[in-house]
């Protein structure tokens, strides 16, 4: 009894002791290159070659500083933040107004609407990617923020409305009915009642389409032309185009362009992750 | 047109009318009618000025699968689906089977892992452009402590897709352990518990219960890890842009720099066709074969 048990006890370990080990083994997998980045902005070019794994022998402040005091930074991150904010606000008014007409009015021809709508889940914005442009161009967006937001907006429809349509067929129905026979209009039961109540989903909702409009890349590269409305990811890679050997600087801006995201993700990660894995669960 | 006969008819037509009409106007304007239109100018030699006028039928297709580069670039879309599979789908299940237990660190180790994946894919690409660096990299620096030259991976046709594959993997693996965590913590484990007390290892738990209970999840892992192989774009950008020799383009990237850089209209529809294809018709055999049991 006694020899099984520190038999079991000692196997345990074993297994616990390799677990950890897995464990440790991707931790470095994952972290080593993200910390080399970040670390590899303080460091001279020269010591970046010696050392590009340690901590810096001399840390280069200024790297970062010219970056955050230059006007280009900047300029890029409010490029992003405009584009993203409207891409989110425009998503969020569209698709809940749509979601509440398929979740509580019937119609003749909701459920063939809605999989038309469905059919935007099937393939990505690069397929049509020229017809885009072409369409952009002729509505005279071009060079435009809107010429990005537009087509971004229509990208995310699908997905968000599935998405907040399942949530608003679980409101109780009883309160529109209710709502109704008391003389409320549509409107103002999806103003007042049917918005506050689905706050948690409409967050969910916003952080996914702005995680997707923040890195976007196809989709401006191709209707952006001047670098005045070039958001972060367009702009990060001119910039590395220009220092193409400077990787000490390159990996600053990297750095730098990286914190937002890291930001909202440290703030709003139950609804990044819950947003970004929601796919998973069927509408 | 309303199927309901009750005084609010009217507010309910207004509502239709005022709630719908937004996003089904952006949706067909920016979604639908690009698709139709790649369809249609698939059939002309058009570089995009003035309107399409030179009819060239099926040619572009031809074109298309004449082209080698083209060839290369689907074999790369289905290699990054062989390594979805064979490798980021093993090590995403063995990591969510440990860290979806609670236990002091494992919130921290998932959030560490699922960060790759809310980063843009273009600075993803350019930080492993660094790692990969010949001269100041962190491959050469490994290589250089073993006295040894290192060789410049994103250089070589022969080597430049495998850099890629496992950028792919550190990027993506953390989605599918988080899709795989959430499945495990909303699992019944009244059923992991009989077995344990009928005397099952938990070997025979993991391959008898666990495995067959994220069944659905781990289809629907692979769906998305298609998916996404179907539409890879930023990654390649910054870390190859297709090259050397055309060896390391997706199908998109080829879009891209076949269609779309050089303005041939028609050229670039047809492979945009193409890949709607492939996509519309994974997506509904992948749904009628694989998933219509669970629903």
């Amino acid at each position: 009894m006694k020899t099984e048990e520190a038999f079991s006890e000692s196997g345990l370990d074993w297994a616990a002791f390799l677990k950890a080990l897995y464990l440790l083994g991707v931790v470095l997998f994952v972290a080593t290159p993200l910390v080399a980045t970040v670390l590899g902005g303080f460091k001279s070019l020269g010591e970046l070659r010696t050392n590009p794994f340690g901590l810096p022998q001399v840390w280069e402040w200024s790297n970062y500083a010219d970056i955050l005091l230059s006007r280009r930074y900047w300029q890029l991150l409010q490029n992003s933040m405009i584009i993203s904010t409207f891409t989110v606000i425009l998503t969020l008014i569209t698709a809940s107004m749509a979601a509440f007409v398929f979740a509580h009015i019937s119609f003749f021809g909701r459920s063939m609407l809605l999989n038309y709508i469905t059919m935007g889940l099937l393939f990505p914005a690069a397929t049509a990617i020229l017809p885009l442009f072409i369409k952009v161009r002729d509505l005279g967006l071009l060079d435009h923020y809107l010429g990005v937001i537009l087509p971004q907006v229509a990208f995310s429809l699908a997905m968000s409305i599935l998405l907040l349509r399942r949530f608003f067929k679980e409101l109780p129905e009883e309160l529109l009915e209710a709502a109704l026979v008391d003389g409320c209009s549509y409107f103002n039961f999806f103003r007042y009642v049917t918005l506050p109540l689905s706050r948690p989903i409409l967050a969910t909702v916003g952080t996914i389409t702005f995680v997707h409009s923040w890195n976007a890349y196809l989709v401006p590269l191709v209707m952006l032309n001047s670098d005045k409305q070039y958001p972060w990811p367009m702009g990060i890679m001119i910039y590395q185009g220009e220092f193409s050997a400077e990787w000490h600087l390159i990996l600053a801006f990297i750095t730098l362009t990286l914190l937002p995201t890291i930001i909202l993700f440290l703030f709003a990660q139950k609804h990044i992750v819950a947003g970004l894995t929601s796919g998973a669960v069927k509408g | 047109m309303l199927m309901t006969r009750k005084p609010y008819d009217a507010g309910k037509l207004t509502a239709l009318l005022l709630f719908l009409p937004p996003a089904l106007l952006l949706f067909t304007l920016f979604v639908v009618m690009p698709i139709g239109e790649a369809a249609w100018y698939s059939g002309f030699n058009w570089n995009g000025f003035g309107t399409p006028k030179n009819w060239i039928g099926w040619d572009n297709y031809r074109f298309v699968f004449d082209n080698k580069a083209f060839g290369t670039a689907f074999k790369n879309n289905l290699l990054i689906i062989v390594v979805s599979l064979l490798v980021q789908l093993p090590l995403a299940l063995s990591l969510a089977l440990i860290l979806a237990r609670a236990f002091k660190g494992a919130v921290m180790l998932r959030m560490l892992f699922f960060m790759p994946y809310i980063l843009a894919e273009i600075a993803t690409g350019l930080i492993f452009s660094f790692v990969y660096d010949g001269d100041f990299g962190l491959l050469a620096a490994i290589y250089r402590q073993f006295g040894a030259q290192a060789p410049h991976l994103l250089a070589s046709p022969d080597t430049s897709m495998l850099a890629i594959l496992l950028v792919i993997v550190w990027k993506y693996f953390g989605f599918h352990m988080m899709l795989f965590i959430a499945a495990l913590q909303g699992m019944d484990k009244n059923l992991v518990e009989a077995a344990r007390v009928d005397g099952a290892n938990r070997w025979q738990i993991l391959r008898h219960i666990i495995i067959p209970l994220l069944r659905p999840t781990i289809k629907l892992s692979i769906f998305f890890a298609i998916v996404g192989s179907l539409q890879l774009f930023d990654l390649i950008m910054p870390l190859t842009r297709g090259g050397p020799a055309d060896s390391s383009h997706t199908m998109v990237s080829f879009l891209y720099n076949f269609g779309v850089m050089r303005m041939r209209v028609g050229f670039g529809s047809a492979v945009g066709v193409i890949l709607f294809v492939i996509c519309v018709t994974f997506a509904f055999s992948y749904k009628k074969w694989f998933m219509r049991d669970e629903d």
